[in-house]
């Protein structure tokens, strides 16, 4: 064996350093999900950087790694916000952690949703339950560079109202949005009393939200079933193909396009998405099991 | 095109030995002829043939004495340049996370890799070579000797994916066992160095021509054929083709054919921790498409039925990968026919395909 120094702390060949960051504060959000906050450990998070939508791979101590989407403002990337549903064989550890522990982050990994090319038009941000994680950054950057976008308008659904993710922000949220201007509609499939907002699924908000499909570039995020019909709507209503992006979730291990778990047709997930053009997967997105 | 006689070709591989590398090389183990650290020519497999089949693989006895008179067994180089196991780290939790890699090995030097072999390593280098150090640094260091093939197997076909018979590229030297000895080409200035440590000379014109008789005798007799036509398109517009469903009664996803495949490259890694809780280890794993866990996302199985998981090797493998790495992911070298215990054989299921171009089941 040959020892590197504890600056090279390569754990997946040429996927970057593992730097570790230091477990802040945990805000539960659906009964299967919880918001990570850490910031780097001293040193740690030099030169690091994110955009919208990407995602970074999550290492606990001895278990392994998860790939999970960055889900706080990339303007901030010293405090890292990850939404984590405790599903599978990592994140049932991570579910235990607690503030002061530490976890590797590797990353960032994909690519990012394409925010500029909305600049001028209005941006719709379509999301279902926890899709909302990875395109919350997309939103928080729209929000600070308001001017830079005509309407921005937000649909979110969930399929019952304890499933929708930063509801202890929404206070915040609402007045934010209602003072630069920012839409948004919320609906449910299964209404509980006291449920204030719609009902239905997601797509039932584009009339309702009066889109104007000409002047739209569309995020979509959600289960793969309420893509694929957002995404339909959304071109059936006329929003132009080019302008419409989805982020598909596939088993990622490496972040780097090497393993070969994410494949979706000839496309690497974690590599040549997880945002792709909606247009270029709709045809994959049709076939059962692909 | 140059000659060495038995003896010189044992001089060679004693000299790579003596020159710190590690010989691989085939040899016979239960049954098969693998590959596996040799000590030289006595331990190559002398009179031995094969018989390949769908399903099936057995030793001959070959009068003559030949050292390659077989196509190949179950093993390729893969399995020495991206191991089937290997350690990538050890994390040690000590207060601070610390990373130990483990330390390079000898340099290989293979000896009698077939054309399809070494077209399935330079396959494989579109994969490994920018982003894997350790598959670059095994790779660079390695010497190998290519040995032209004779005795095609009844599953082999080489020929239709243009990767053999006879050995075109990655080899250092090429040889074509002939009678008492080998012809042999030089492919880089490696292999012309390797020769100055051996007598050769150069080869008579009776002897280049029986070259060419014996790799083309090797073409016609070649197993099978696949017809590569249209694709990656075929595949691409077949994705609801019935055939799918119907090799899916036959499959048994065991993962064998992605284990033999010389190219299939999906891995997983694992990850380890002491006793006492203070080193952990991350291993990295061949992995089959085969399995239920390949697919897992989102806390389900996203290809959850034998009729997913082969259309996602077979499409893979014959279309996809073009897109991909801009060459087809299969060699012809037909191991997946010969190691598949139920006998399920590509070239069949593709012609299925093609035979029936357009037709779609939809799936209840």
């Amino acid at each position: 064996m040959s020892a590197t120094e504890t600056d090279v702390r390569r754990t997946q060949p040429e996927g970057g350093p593992t730097r570790v960051a230091v477990i802040q504060r945990i805000v539960p959000e659906t009964p299967e999900s919880a918001t990570y906050w850490s910031t780097w450990r001293d040193g740690d998070g030099e030169g690091y950087a994110f955009e919208a939508g990407q995602f970074n791979m999550l290492y606990v101590f001895g278990v392994g790694e998860v790939a999970i989407s960055i889900s706080s403002d990339p303007a901030h990337p010293q405090r890292l916000g990850h939404t984590i549903r405790s599903i599978g064989r990592v994140t049932n550890v991570i579910k235990d952690l607690r503030p002061g522990d530490e976890i590797g982050i590797r990353g960032p990994f994909g690519r990012p949703w394409p925010l500029h090319e909305a600049e001028g038009g209005d941006l719709v941000v379509v999301a279902g339950g926890v899709g909302v994680c990875p395109v919350r950054p997309a939103i928080e950057t729209a929000m600070r560079r308001r001017d830079r976008y005509r309407r921005l308008i937000l649909l979110l659904g969930a399929r019952t109202p304890s499933l929708l993710p930063y509801q202890e922000e929404l206070d915040w949220w609402l007045a934010t949005m209602e003072r630069l201007g920012v839409e948004l509609h919320l609906t449910v499939d299964e209404p509980e009393p006291g449920w204030l907002y719609g009902a239905g699924v997601v797509t039932t908000l584009f009339p309702k939200a009066q889109v104007e499909p000409a002047r739209t570039t569309a995020f979509v995020c959600g289960p793969e079933i309420m893509m694929r019909f957002a995404g339909k709507g959304l071109l059936e209503m006329g929003v132009p193909p080019e302008r419409v992006y989805v982020s598909m979730e596939r088993n990622m291990q490496c972040g780097i396009g090497l393993c070969g778990h994410c494949q979706l047709g000839p496309y690497f997930v974690c590599a040549d998405g997880p945002v792709f053009r909606y247009d270029r997967i709709a045809d994959l997105m049709e076939v059962r099991e692909l | 095109m140059l000659y060495l006689d038995r003896a010189g070709f044992g001089d060679l591989l004693r000299s790579l030995a003596d020159a710190g590398y590690e010989l691989i090389g085939p040899t016979v183990r239960d049954g098969a002829v693998v590959l596996e650290e040799i000590e030289g020519v006595e331990d190559l497999p002398t009179g031995v043939g094969e018989e390949q089949g769908p399903g099936a693989y057995r030793l001959t006895d070959r009068p003559g004495g030949r050292l390659f008179g077989w196509a190949h067994g179950p093993d390729a180089a893969k399995r020495f340049l991206f191991p089937p196991r290997e350690l990538l780290a050890t994390v040690r939790r000590n207060g601070t996370m610390r990373v130990e890699r483990p330390e390079e090995e000898r340099p290989f030097a293979f000896v009698g890799l077939r054309a399809c072999d070494l077209h399935a390593i330079e396959v494989q280098d579109r994969v490994f070579m920018d982003l894997d150090p350790a598959y670059r640094s095994r790779r660079e260091r390695a010497v190998f000797i290519g040995v032209n093939c004779a005795e095609p197997g009844s599953t082999c076909f080489c020929a239709s994916m243009g990767t053999g018979p006879r050995c075109t590229t990655g080899f250092d030297l090429a040889l074509t066992e002939l009678e008492d000895g080998f012809a042999l080409e030089v492919g880089t200035p490696r292999g012309e160095e390797l020769l100055s440590a051996v007598e050769s000379r150069q080869a008579t014109q009776a002897e280049a021509a029986e070259v060419e008789r014996i790799l083309e005798a090797a073409t016609a007799r070649m197993g099978r054929e696949l017809d590569t036509s249209d694709m990656p398109d075929l595949l691409y517009r077949n994705l609801e083709h019935p055939r799918w469903q119907e090799v899916a009664e036959r499959c048994l996803a065991c993962g064998n054919c992605t284990s033999v495949c010389p190219t299939c490259f999906c891995h997983d890694v694992v990850d380890g921790v002491s006793l006492d809780g203070e080193v952990a280890t991350r291993t990295r794993e061949w992995a089959s498409c085969f399995s239920a866990e390949h697919s897992w996302a989102a806390g389900e199985v996203v290809r959850g039925s034998r009729a997913a998981r082969y259309r996602q090797w077979l499409t893979h493998k014959f279309a996809s990968w073009i897109d991909q790495y801009g060459t087809s992911g299969c060699v012809g070298c037909g191991r997946c026919i010969t190691w598949c215990p139920v006998g399920i054989d590509v070239t069949e299921e593709i012609a299925a395909v093609r035979a029936a171009d357009g037709e779609v089941v939809r799936a209840g």
